[in-house]
């Protein structure tokens, strides 16, 4: 594809910034900056890539895999501001998730140790966790606030701190891990996922395209867990004192 | 009349503050062991506020509080919130049976609540066994408050905190939890600090009182002091509450 032939994929832009000028959805400005980040952002990652693709230097790779890690911690701690260290509790995470996939994926020799691969799946991935934390910190937070009084409860009743928010942290980490395991059931039926469409586009084999998709989605099934369970562990301490007291507002935004 | 009354808890200069608000203010006083004390004063006073300080739901932001002798902090949380019971003001109830309610002091302790003991609970708050299996949501604010009072029992505290705990009964069900407690008092000299609104009932069933306004302790003594304070502030409470 040109850019003569990509820049009349804009007409795709003109028509929801007519609609909303004409229905005054006050929605012009925002797809306006949508769409500008969206170019400078992606041509800059095609070319950051294209760099490190022909470099395969391991420090690039890293250095890509902080950026995105980085990048994720910044963008789901604003929803557990209220939870002391979140950044770092998120940050955390996000690296554990990024070891153990990458860890079975090239332990195992499933995929090849190319930045080519690395990537994308760590892009992937990190992605979903940050997306996984977000919900897990707003369902939460939700949580919480709407049961201090069972919670104080069973400390009164001499229960311990992680009695006392048992059934508000599973809560939570059931409700952000169900989507990922609902989407799963329906995949492929409905839309094919965007990395199997992309690949069957850039003309690879369907087969091979479905294969990677799995990978991607077993993967995903661990991240789910992990994320949402270790940011829950990491997260439920800070709300409590060391004599077992429920700290005032620590969770009110 | 020399009174030798040993002391179970004792407010040494408490303060407690939210947000460098002032909730109470200066308290100094004590409570006797195996004695019924209630705690009166109106809504807003810092009652509960107090209460939960008695088994270490909050701490005093200044000042001590000493249990037997010894400064809460020494106790280990929850050992202490086992020995040192309350019954909350709010009667909250978690998902589940009435049963599953009535058990949770046990389940939080990894031990089980024989069925018939369960029913031996409710009945002495005035429910039957039939309630066993209900769901505790679908419960009366009233029958909450039993269960509540029911649960709070079960860890057999030796010091049992109430806080307003008739306050959605009727006559007949207030008359039978006032003779449960006075009979948790007097046969298991279980020491029992009760926050009423009510006056009469403060009189009725409380050998000593404390008289609470506006984060402050007023007065404390012999619940007689409720008729005959000569602090204008109680006077007018009292006769106030009682109309
Ligand atoms: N968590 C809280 N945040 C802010 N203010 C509170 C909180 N808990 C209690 N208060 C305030 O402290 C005061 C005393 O409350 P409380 O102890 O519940 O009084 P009482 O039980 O005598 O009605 C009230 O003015 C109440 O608004
Ligand atoms: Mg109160």
């Amino acid at each position: 594809m040109t850019y003569t032939t990509l820049s009349l994929t804009l007409i795709f832009v003109l028509i929801p910034l007519l609609l909303s000028k004409t229905l005054k959805l006050n929605l012009e400005k925002d797809t306006v900056i949508a769409t500008i980040r969206s170019i400078i952002q992606l041509l800059a990652v095609g070319y950051v890539l294209k760099f490190v693709f022909d470099s395969e230097h391991i420090i690039y790779i890293l250095l890509m895999i902080t950026l995105m890690i980085g990048t994720a911690t910044l963008n789901a701690r604003k929803k557990g501001k209220a939870i002391k260290g979140i950044t770092w509790k998120v940050a955390f995470t996000l690296i554990v998730i990024e070891v153990i996939t990458q860890g079975i994926l090239l332990g195992f020799h499933i995929v090849p140790a190319t930045a080519q691969y690395i990537i994308p799946i760590s892009g992937m991935l990190i992605g979903n966790s940050m997306v996984l934390s977000i919900l897990f910190l707003n369902r939460f937070t939700a949580e919480i606030e709407a049961s201090r009084d069972e919670m104080e409860l069973i400390l009164s009743l001499g229960g311990t701190p992680k009695q006392a928010i048992h059934t508000q942290l599973t809560n939570a980490i059931r409700a952000s891990m169900i989507p990922t395991i609902e989407s799963q059931k329906t995949i492929g039926l409905v839309q094919l996922p965007g990395m199997m469409s992309g690949q069957i586009i850039g003309g690879a084999d369907p087969v091979q395209a479905v294969q990677f998709q799995l990978l991607i989605i077993f993967a995903l099934l661990t991240t789910a867990a992990i994320s949402s369970i270790l940011i829950g562990f990491l997260s439920y301490p800070t709300l409590f004192n060391e004599r077992m007291q429920i700290i005032k507002n620590s969770i009110s935004q | 009349m020399i009174s030798l009354n040993e002391v179970a808890i004792s407010f040494h200069n408490v303060c407690y503050e939210i947000d460098h608000l002032s909730i109470l203010n200066n308290i100094n006083g004590e409570f006797y062991k195996g004695k019924i004390t209630t705690l009166v004063g109106p809504s807003g006073a810092g009652k509960s506020t107090l209460l939960k300080m008695c088994n270490g739901l909050l701490s005093p932001t200044t000042g001590d509080i000493l249990i037997e002798n010894k400064p809460v902090h020494f106790y280990e949380p929850t050992t202490l919130r086992k020995s040192v019971g309350i019954a909350l003001q709010s009667a909250p109830i978690i998902r589940g049976t009435v049963f599953h309610n009535l058990s949770l002091p046990y389940t939080l302790q990894h031990k089980s609540l024989l069925e018939s003991d369960a029913i031996s609970f409710l009945e002495d708050v005035g429910l039957d066994h039939t309630f066993l299996q209900r769901q505790a949501e679908d419960l009366s604010g009233g029958q909450k408050q039993k269960v509540s009072i029911a649960r709070s029992l079960l860890n057999r505290p030796k010091i049992l905190l109430l806080d307003e705990i008739t306050s959605a009964l009727d006559p007949t069900s207030v008359y039978e939890i006032e003779q449960l407690i006075l009979n948790i008092n007097q046969k298991f000299g279980v020491t029992i600090i009760w926050i009423t609104h009510n006056i009469e009932q403060a009189k009725r069933i409380g050998h000593y009182t404390w008289i609470m306004m506006e984060g402050q302790l007023l007065e404390t003594g012999e619940s007689k002091i409720l008729s005959s304070s000569t602090n204008g502030k109680i006077q007018q409470f009292v006769s106030g509450v009682q109309q």
